[in-house]
């Protein structure tokens, strides 16, 4: 995966080896089932993210319903809403007061490419993947709660096969 | 009685005159856009004294959406999943005035079956909306277990919209001319059984959030907007009925057949009344603290309308007539010249549109009258001179939602 995201403190200074592999496998399994979303609605889809959240689809089940108010105490950015051009700049701005590692959520149509907006909104970003690196995009308009927690497990899933060895390049 | 507000004593606290050492510096304090307590992106700047909050200035545009301009450009039809997201909470509401508009614009009888689902739709709407409301105002005040109450019984209504469009949150269901599609086979007895399972869980809600002590020490007195404050702003909906004005469109000016319905229209009342509730409920009261047109009556009223909302449903699926739910709309329609304005009662107050047609299919104008924008106008002048943990509990009960702010 890319460098930009794992730049922790054991990141990068090990070579391939057994040690590693073990170690890999027990970061991997902490990082990806408490991963602590950050409380950041910006639209619609706000309002499924906070209903996956609440009783019926319960993201707690995942380990990841520790929505924090704060980016510097979170792991995801769940980037749920559309994205203005006046907020553009905050989103970055939240993003880069994240600690490593960090991931993106784009939830919804407006956050990919524009959603209903991608035409005539003269304000609208289309796509917040111009503005920060997206890890898994979840379609929809708002993308059903079942849709998010999907988009959950891939984010999991890349969390399991991220590695702290060097990669090729760098040794 | 108002010992937990300083708006009416600011001397006790806040001795400016004499300095000395009690002198404390002014401190710009910058809330949100991403706060888990304004509701989406509403930045506030709180010009603060220590944990006094001098003055507050809302910033808007946050999720400018450029829904009006939108609306120049596209057929009535294709602006209606627009409208959905305008107040995404009540995007039936939205889709219900919306199309009022537009029918009165190029004129479009409505079949009588359609006026009675979207009554239906409308009310339940009315009720999901208000749970969000009450639950995301007991998190906002630091009770978690609201919010999963809210969402429980929110949810069996995003299952009867399920049934009857697809969709949980836009559902472009009321179109110009009638609704998309008909009920489905068993709705009807669903929506009786939901109705059953809900009128008592309210009760619940009231002993829960709405009687407990520490809630209302913390709401009640606290932000009080005058009568004559409210109108002068263009306050609408239960931010205007809870300063004892008693102003509801489906009751004054009736439209589409709401005129048919019994029912109440509850507004703020003084400690020691009761707000009306359909028989067969408790009794609601007000407590000792309360000022009419506080933070907890704005809240109570939204309660106490859900119980309305129930008592109207009730009546609309006795009365549901079989037949059409689609009127005759030519597929490109043409909207005469002329223009139309409309207001329609949202949960949050009084939503217009303002469309110009002028021959062609496509609207030369669409205005949206957004009740969320004006009631956050009156921000400004409640919030002065109280505390910074009162700035939740006044932002929550006013109840925006910046999708309709900002439009």
């Amino acid at each position: 995966m890319d460098r930009e995201k794992t730049l922790g403190l054991l990141d990068g200074r090990f070579e391939e080896n057994v040690i590693v592999t073990s170690a890999d496998w027990l970061l991997n399994w902490a990082k990806s089932s408490s991963i602590w979303p950050m409380t950041f609605g910006l639209a619609c889809c706000a309002i499924e993210m906070m209903a996956t959240g609440a009783s019926r689809f319960d993201l707690d089940r995942f380990g990841a319903g520790a929505f924090r108010a704060t980016p510097r105490q979170s792991d995801l950015m769940i980037v749920a809403g559309t994205v203005t051009f006046k907020m553009a700049d905050r989103v970055r701005r939240l993003y880069n007061q994240m600690p490593d590692p960090k991931y993106v959520m784009a939830m919804g149509a407006c956050t990919i490419g524009g959603g209903p907006y991608v035409k005539y909104g003269y304000h609208v970003v289309k796509g917040v993947d111009l503005i920060v690196p997206v890890d898994v995009y979840v379609p929809g308009c708002p993308p059903r709660p079942e849709a998010l927690l999907e988009g959950l497990m891939r984010l999991q899933d890349k969390m399991k096969h991220s590695t702290i060895a060097k990669t090729r390049s760098e040794s | 009685m108002n010992d937990v507000t300083f708006q009416s004593k600011p001397d006790l606290l806040f001795d400016s005159d004499d300095g000395g050492d009690l002198r404390t510096e002014e401190l710009l304090v910058n809330m949100g856009p991403q706060h888990p307590s304004t509701h989406g992106v509403l930045r506030i700047v709180l010009r603060t004294d220590g944990e006094m909050v001098l003055q507050v200035i809302p910033h808007i545009g946050y999720l400018h959406r450029c829904a009006e301009k939108i609306g120049e450009n596209l057929q009535p039809y294709q602006y209606i999943p627009i409208t959905d997201r305008l107040d995404y909470l009540s995007a039936m509401n939205n889709n219900h005035v919306f199309s009022l508009a537009v029918e009165k614009l190029a004129v479009i009888a409505v079949p009588e079956r359609a006026s009675f689902i979207r009554v239906i739709m409308a009310e339940l709407n009315r009720i999901a909306s208000h749970l969000v409301a009450w639950g995301c105002y007991g998190l906002d005040l630091g009770a978690f277990t609201p919010f999963l109450y809210g969402f429980r019984e929110r949810e069996m209504i995003l299952d009867l919209f399920e049934m009857v469009c697809g969709a949980r949150l836009t559902y472009s269901y009321i179109t110009p001319g009638g609704v998309a599609y008909d009920l489905p086979d068993g709705w009807v007895d669903r929506c009786r059984e939901f109705l059953d399972y809900f009128e008592p869980k309210i009760n619940d809600y009231n002993e829960l959030l709405s009687y407990n002590y520490i809630f209302i020490k913390r709401t009640a007195g606290v932000g009080v907007i005058s009568a004559q404050d409210a109108i002068g702003y263009g306050l609408t909906g239960t931010c205007l009925r809870a300063c004892g004005v008693k102003w509801d469109l489906r009751k004054c000016i009736p439209y589409d057949i709401y005129e048919r319905f019994q029912f109440e229209v509850p507004i703020g009342l003084p400690p020691g009344s009761t707000f009306p509730v359909p028989s067969g409920q408790p009794t609601a009261k007000v407590p000792r603290d309360v000022v009419v047109g506080d933070s907890w009556t704005r809240y109570m009223l939204r309660v106490i309308e859900m119980y309305w909302s129930v008592a109207i449903i009730r009546q609309v699926l006795d009365q549901l007539p079989g037949g059409e739910t689609k009127g005759k709309v030519p597929r490109n329609l043409k909207l005469p010249a002329g223009e139309v304005y409309l207001e329609g009662e949202n949960p949050r107050g009084q939503l217009g549109f303002f469309v110009i047609g002028n021959g062609t299919a496509i609207p030369a104008r669409v205005k949206v009258r957004g009740p969320c924008f004006c009631n956050l106008s009156i921000l400004p002048l409640v919030c002065r001179r109280v505390l910074i943990a009162d700035i939740p509990a006044i932002v929550g009960s006013i109840d925006v939602v910046m999708g309709e702010v900002d439009r």
